[in-house]
């Protein structure tokens, strides 16, 4: 079992280490930075020497072995762009990533099970059509498009909501919250929609169609045959089921909700880490690019190492063989 | 709400409500990317600078140079290689230190240190010293009579500031240096700093020690500052009345906002010229079909492009009126442009197939066009346009549309053949253009020439301009570079670009071709 805990963790690493070199060698498809950094006055000779400076003369692998070299002892550069640390630029802006995620995250996952469950039990109902068709929209409109429309509606039309921003923040600690003030609980709403929306939808379908199947089950022909009251049917015998499948999928959302956070944030100018990414890559911004990808992959492998290390704490016949000998 | 208090408490004052004051809030495509005065020589970069920090001289809506750290100034009498700056006294920075010309020889000195991004601008300087508490000497290898033209963007910092905050050196990114300068302000000028976090929002409140107190109107007492990326976004914020500026409004959305009540449009011609390049200098082109030989290095083939494109055409349909067709790369507020430089080539297709099947290409040939999609207004589109009036005279164009990060390095490198390009003139002067954009390129001038012309005389002539000190013999020299630029066809002329400011209609606040509010002279009522 710990061999396996290693291998496992080994692995991931090693997935690491090749997104990084992926990321790297694709940084000067992105463009030259140097261009960005320099004024229009900039001779011949200057970005010449910037290049040499920044080490852009260097074959990829040395690049990415500097970078790397510096990375682990702590050191994630300074951005090109705006001339800060990067790991401060990181710290100040995931805490409003990670906060707009988790009330997306949240949002999906509760209106997703209500609304799935509502359309299973009502099947064939007038509001069950309306909410399917719905949910076709949701799951195939375009964020932006879906963002601009919730802007032109709430904020310019009825002048419920704020347009752009994340409305005034409290600082606690190395955190940044908006959940605190008024103006922060209104300018989350509209993002918050327009992230969790896919999820939502995603979610919703996928209650109904796991309740669906599940209500046919012989165990709730039997429990409603024994007069069970039809709520405790519904929610003790057949949600209960349903949603084992559905925890599983929206903990790997998660994951994606934080890493495609990137349009919504550029339609609302929410100052996160996918705004942050966005200017990265317009101004190529090599270390802060670097360091959001690396971060994000991080991300991705961890989530998946934890899935497959509870998948195998659930489930004993996927332990590896040597583990059976014994018994 | 918080105008209403301010209100009411300017009535219990006893101030007459007549003159209004308030907050604005303003926002932008793009943040300022550091609050270092030297650090970067870019527009959105220098706007956001200049209500903290202020320079010798200023320009005017129009153009000309005003006074503002400096109050005049002049060659000295006994050496025309040196430019004597009388400063204004009585001015305090903003941490209370007082201002004098040590910080001026500190603050041009460190302008024009290696890691500086200004530093070509003073490029022709050799010396500074200070002559008085209140004046300051700046010595030119040889006379240059358009020096104080370089300065309005240049700005002065406090010398004892800068040392006892480590910010003697501009920031050195490429060694992971930090700087206590790039997020820190000390200027003399009407606004300080109160808050910033970068990409998010700076908050500038009015120094209450400003010189120019009484002098300008002064109404905004607050600002706070927010770039906005999406265009979308940007026009719903200022239709919602959550901001009450902004700059870069998309051209589709101008009709939107002249519409609504309560707010306005501002416009003015932009200091800057949209143009194709040419690659004329190469043995062959890599992107084109023809074997051995390189079409564009026949003029008559450059002048047939010329006269095909329809600059009409694209103000109309392209720039939806928000252009200003022209026929040379030069603004019209350019010391050396004239109207006759400026006249727009007439299209006529005919004429540029005859001129195509002269030089031997009556079948055409195949041409690769790199274009920028995220740097000029609609600047694809515009190359869009050019690829179907081209195949008109049979040049058939691909059309490669990419970022700018990866558009600009073509140039620098010299690897495209046919590109476009934008250039705005700090300077106002002709010879800023002659030598980023004509002159030959080698170490020091021509970075941004990528058509391989090489003229030796015509380099001889450029750079003679730089000490020529009787203005008329100079502007003649101008003159007749111009003549050979448009004779030659050097590049094709496109428009120059029409900005557009919205803002709430109290905000009285007119637009100006360098795109840069100063909030000082803004009135609110």
């Amino acid at each position: 079992m710990r061999a396996h805990l290693i291998r496992r963790v080994l692995q991931s690493g090693l997935v690491l280490l090749v997104v990084g070199f992926v990321a790297f060698s694709m940084f000067r498809f992105v463009g030259d930075p140097v261009d960005n950094m320099l004024g229009p006055e900039r001779t011949q000779a200057d970005i010449a020497r910037l290049r040499t400076d920044l080490g852009l003369d260097r074959p990829i692998p040395v690049q990415y072995a500097r970078y790397l070299a510096q990375a682990v002892q702590g050191n994630l550069g300074v951005s090109y762009r705006l001339g800060r640390p990067v790991a401060d630029i990181l710290a100040e802006r995931a805490p409003a990533t990670l906060e707009l995620a988790a009330v997306s995250g949240l949002l999906a996952l509760v209106g997703g099970v209500a609304l799935g469950v509502l359309t299973a039990i009502r099947r064939g109902g007038i509001a069950t059509g309306v909410l399917m068709t719905l949910s076709l929209v949701g799951v195939s409109l375009p964020t932006f498009l879906i963002g601009i429309g919730l802007i032109y509606v709430f904020a310019i039309c009825l002048g419920w909501l704020p347009s752009f921003g994340r409305g005034d923040t409290v600082q606690i600690g190395g955190w940044t919250t908006g959940l605190l003030t008024a103006s922060g609980r209104r300018a989350l709403i509209l993002p918050a929609l327009t992230l969790g929306l896919y999820q939502m939808t995603l979610i919703m379908r996928l209650v109904r169609s796991q309740m669906l199947e599940v209500l046919s089950h012989d165990h709730i022909r039997f429990a409603r045959a024994r007069g069970l009251p039809e709520w405790r049917v519904l929610f003790r015998h057949a949600l209960q089921n349903a949603l084992v499948p559905v925890i599983t999928v929206a903990g790997l959302q998660l994951g994606s909700i934080i890493a495609f956070a990137i349009v919504t944030e550029t339609v609302f100018q929410w100052p996160g880490l996918g705004l942050m990414f966005i200017n990265a890559i317009r101004f190529v911004d090599i270390p802060v690019m670097a360091a959001y990808l690396m971060l994000i992959s991080a991300m991705f492998v961890a989530i998946n190492l934890l899935v497959d290390l509870l998948y195998l704490f659930i489930d004993p016949r996927l332990r590896p063989a040597q583990q059976r000998s014994g018994g | 709400m918080t105008r209403s208090l301010l209100l009411a408490a300017a009535l219990l004052a006893g101030v007459a409500p007549s003159v209004q004051a308030g907050p604005l809030r303003w926002a932008r495509a793009g943040d300022s990317l550091t609050l270092d005065p030297h650090a970067k020589n870019e527009g959105p970069t220098h706007t956001l600078a200049h209500q903290i920090y202020e320079p010798l001289l200023i320009r005017d809506a129009s153009g000309g140079l005003e006074p503002a750290l400096a109050t005049d100034w002049a060659p000295s009498p006994q050496d025309p290689g040196v430019w004597v700056f009388n400063l204004r006294q009585g001015v305090t920075f903003q941490d209370g230190a007082a201002f004098d010309s040590a910080d001026v020889v500190f603050s041009l000195n460190r302008a024009r240190s290696g890691r500086s991004d200004m530093k070509e601008l003073l490029a022709s300087v050799t010396g500074l010293r200070a002559t008085g508490p209140y004046q300051v000497e700046i010595v030119t290898e040889g006379p240059n009579p358009i020096l104080p033209g370089n300065l309005t963007n240049i700005f002065i910092m406090d010398e004892d500031w800068a040392r006892a905050n480590d910010a003697v050196e501009v920031q050195n990114i490429s060694a992971g240096e930090v700087s206590f300068a790039a997020t820190h302000a000390n200027g003399t000028g009407p606004y300080s700093l109160v808050s910033r976090d970068p990409d998010v929002k700076t908050v500038l409140t009015q120094n209450p020690g400003y010189w120019g107190r009484g002098t300008f109107a002064l109404q905004v007492t607050d600002i706070v500052f927010t770039p906005i990326q999406n265009p979308a976004t940007r026009v719903a914020a200022l239709l919602t009345g959550e901001v009450d500026f902004i700059q870069d409004v998309p051209v589709q959305d101008l009709n939107r906002v002249a519409a609504e009540p309560g707010l306005e449009l501002r416009s003015a011609p932009q200091n800057r010229v949209i143009f194709f390049g040419l690659n004329m200098g190469a043995p062959d082109l890599q992107s084109d079909d023809v074997e051995g030989v390189n079409p564009l290095a026949d003029a008559r083939v450059r002048q047939a492009m010329n006269i095909a494109l329809n600059r009409d055409a694209i103000r109309q349909v392209v720039m939806r009126g928000q252009s200003r067709p022209t026929g040379v790369i030069a603004p019209p507020f350019v010391n050396g442009w004239t109207a006759e430089l400026d006249r727009v080539p007439a299209t006529d297709v005919t004429r540029a197939k005859a001129l195509m099947a002269r030089a031997g290409f009556e079948d055409g040939f195949a041409i690769r066009l790199d274009c920028p999609n995220d740097r000029y207004v609609n600047d694809e589109a515009i190359c869009q346009a050019a690829v179907g009036m081209l195949a008109q005279i049979g040049i058939s164009v691909a059309l490669d549309a990419k970022p700018k990060a990866q558009h600009f390095p073509l140039i620098a490198n010299g690897t495209t053949d046919f590109y476009l390009l934008g250039w705005g003139v700090p300077t106002y002067d002709s010879e800023y253009i002659f030598n980023f954009l004509i002159h030959s390129r080698d170490d020091m001038r021509g970075s941004w020439n990528a058509t391989g012309y090489s003229n030796p005389d015509l380099d001889a002539k450029i750079e003679a301009l730089a000490s020529e000190t009787d203005m008329d013999a100079r502007n003649a020299a101008i003159a007749e570079i111009w003549q050979v630029v448009q004779a030659e066809t050097l590049y094709l002329p496109i428009h120059d670009q029409v900005l557009n400011w919205g803002a709430t209609a109290k905000l009285g606040l007119a637009a100006n071709p360098e795109d840069l509010p100063r909030f000082k002279y803004a009135t609110l009522n």
